[in-house]
């Protein structure tokens, strides 16, 4: 059962009556292929128009669509021999935060992602994809790791931000943070991070601060979520539409601010529509992305990653 | 080279001038609602001398207590894109940035001096919580490069008090991208071996919290500064249960390791003079041979 969001209901109303024509037609023997083909473009041209101009806050409920692939569908597909690292080596392990080693196209690798969970029982387990200390620090590690064997570190961010409770505070949630990007802008090896959904603030960037940073076209990524901003700034939850397109989170704002490096395009109708697509085309971005950063040796990348973001927030929009 | 060549034109040597405020006036402790005769706040450097609650300092005044005599030289922060996003919540960004300026007299949320801490040279960075919540956007991310740059130049260690509500929304993604720039900053000082020291003051939290401000050598806290990284209210929507006592406070971070020592502001500028010399030893050595 395909889950449709609020402003796709003239698709799903047309959708499903493409699969009630379909229903009817193969018991009765009724030839509807014509009308079927019919619906079907309508249904495809409005899918097509929706997805062309969706706007910042309809991007946000597309890229917390809870169809579209998660950081472990990811791993699944694009790495082999996946062998996952747990614990921050001091209090626990944090299933928000996915890491381990793999091959890449072959090559090893330390990947590294948070995890939202794609049902009720996954998504307790992933505490909804927001990480506490342990998380932060568990990254910290692999990246470090990473670093000393010469591995390539490749990160998928999909989070709405860092754990807000009384343990994480407790366990200095923001100096985890802190020390992961930290760890991030350190690393002697190239690191390549995908916001493949939701680009949540500290608790994003804690894995993101990379060499080449990669968005997919309907994630959003953000210093604070459209309801937060709405809630203080207007102090109304309600105006989080509004926030959303304030605040300029979505995929092509953030290429023309240049604080993302190449947007992926998605499949028509979102990464939910096609999860198969949409993780071949982020495997080859990430590729494409890796490839001229393999030869670098450790000191031009560390160089290059700090100018990159010592120039951030130059760019203005017009 | 960069910015100090571009940018930093040293302002006539400042001194902390006391404003003019009338000697009989009378305040009123928001702790402990006793009466604090005016004179008597501003030489127990806005520490309650009946219950000790510290009140919220401005960063010039902050600068005033740091450095000897309270005499320190400002530089000038690189300027930034102003308004990058033409954001316009309630208010336009630009209003609210003017609005700021004319109530701090500060062009943004951080001040940065050099001085002579007991006659120690030091670089200090000061946030201004007055203004726009001492939020962090591009502005405050290059007074932190700034100071780091500064302080590498002078060979001088870097001081950075912290105050600030967390990121600053209207310049969006941007000010999420001031975390990593100001752990750049961070980095630089560490790189040329002198002392990074974080004085964590009421309030520090959200974002900003986590970049510079955990990275120090040592993370000193005023007493009874909330420090944090989610605000309490967040939290207490998320988990739905009271907060426990003193919770986010600068005891309740020392008790659980994540700030060095808890120190009175009236012991501040010893603690800073102390420290700075223990671990400059080397080079106290070195000026002696």
């Amino acid at each position: 059962m395909r889950h449709y969001l609020d402003f796709e209901k003239p698709i799903a109303e047309l959708e499903g009556k493409i699969e009630e024509l379909r229903r009817m037609s193969e018991p009765n023997g009724i030839n509807i292929a014509e009308e079927v083909s019919r619906l079907t473009a309508v249904a495809d041209r409005q899918l097509r128009a929706t997805y062309g101009k969706l706007t910042p806050w309809q991007k946000t409920l597309v890229a917390r669509h809870p169809d579209r692939p998660k950081a472990m569908d990811y791993i699944r597909a694009l790495i082999s021999d996946f062998t996952p690292l747990a614990g921050d080596r001091a209090f626990a392990d944090d299933a928000a935060v996915l890491g381990g080693l793999g091959r890449f196209r072959g090559r090893a690798v330390v990947v590294l992602g948070t995890e939202k969970g794609a049902d009720t029982e996954s998504r307790v387990l992933h505490n909804f994809g927001m990480a506490r200390p342990e998380g932060y620090r568990k990254a910290r590690r692999l990246i470090e790791l990473a670093g000393r064997f010469g591995l390539p570190v490749l990160s998928f961010v999909d989070t709405s931000g860092a754990f807000p409770g009384v343990d994480a505070e407790a366990h200095g949630q923001a100096e985890a943070i802190a020390r992961s990007i930290e760890a991030c802008l350190e690393a002697p090896v190239p690191l390549v991070p995908t916001i493949i959904g939701e680009g949540g603030s500290g608790g994003a960037i804690a894995l993101a601060a990379g060499d080449r940073v990669l968005m997919l076209e309907h994630a959003i990524y953000s210093v604070i979520s459209p309801e937060g901003c709405a809630s203080i700034l207007w102090r109304d939850a309600g105006q989080a539409a509004n926030a959303a397109e304030a605040l300029r989170l979505t995929a092509d704002d953030l290429k023309r601010l240049e604080l993302v490096d190449e947007v992926i395009p998605e499949p028509v109708g979102g990464a939910q529509r096609d999860t198969a697509a949409t993780i071949a085309a982020v495997g080859n971005a990430v590729s494409a992305a890796l490839q001229p950063l393999l030869g670098l040796d450790s000191a031009t990348l560390k160089g290059r990653r700090r100018e990159k973001f010592l120039q951030a927030g130059r760019e203005a929009l017009a | 080279m960069n910015w100090l060549t571009d940018y930093v034109r040293p302002k006539i040597r400042t001194l902390f001038a006391r404003r003019e405020v009338p000697e009989n006036l009378w305040h009123q402790c928001p702790a402990c609602e006793q009466m604090i005769f005016h004179r008597d706040l501003m030489t127990n450097l806005k520490v309650c001398p009946h219950c000790g609650h510290h009140m919220r300092v401005g960063a010039i005044e902050r600068l005033g207590y740091t450095f000897d005599e309270g005499s320190f030289t400002r530089i000038e922060l690189p300027k930034v894109i102003a308004d990058p996003l033409r954001f316009r919540d309630t208010k336009r960004y630009t209003d609210r940035l003017k609005e700021a300026r004319d109530k701090t007299h500060l062009d943004d949320a951080v001040v940065v001096a050099h001085g002579k801490i007991d006659g120690q040279p030091a670089v200090v960075a000061a946030m201004e919580f007055e203004f726009i919540g001492g939020s962090m956007g591009a502005a405050v991310g290059d007074g932190i490069l700034a100071a780091a740059q500064l302080a590498v130049l002078q060979d001088a260690p870097l001081i950075v008090f912290t105050a600030s509500g967390g990121a600053r929304m209207q310049e969006g993604a941007i000010s999420l991208m001031q975390m990593p720039r100001t752990v750049i900053a961070t980095r630089l000082v560490k790189e040329a071996g002198l002392p990074y020291i974080v004085v964590l003051t009421d309030p520090t939290t959200g974002g900003v919290t986590a970049s510079f401000p955990m990275l120090g050598d040592i993370h000193i806290a005023e007493p009874g500064a909330l420090i944090g990284f989610a605000g309490p209210r967040v939290i207490e929507q998320t988990v739905r249960e009271k907060l426990p006592e003193g919770f986010q406070r600068a005891e309740y971070l020392h008790e659980h390791g994540i700030v060095d020592l808890v120190v009175k502001r009236t012991e501040l500028k010893a603690t800073l003079a102390r420290i700075i010399s223990l671990l400059r030893i080397k080079e106290v050595a070195a000026a002696a041979a």
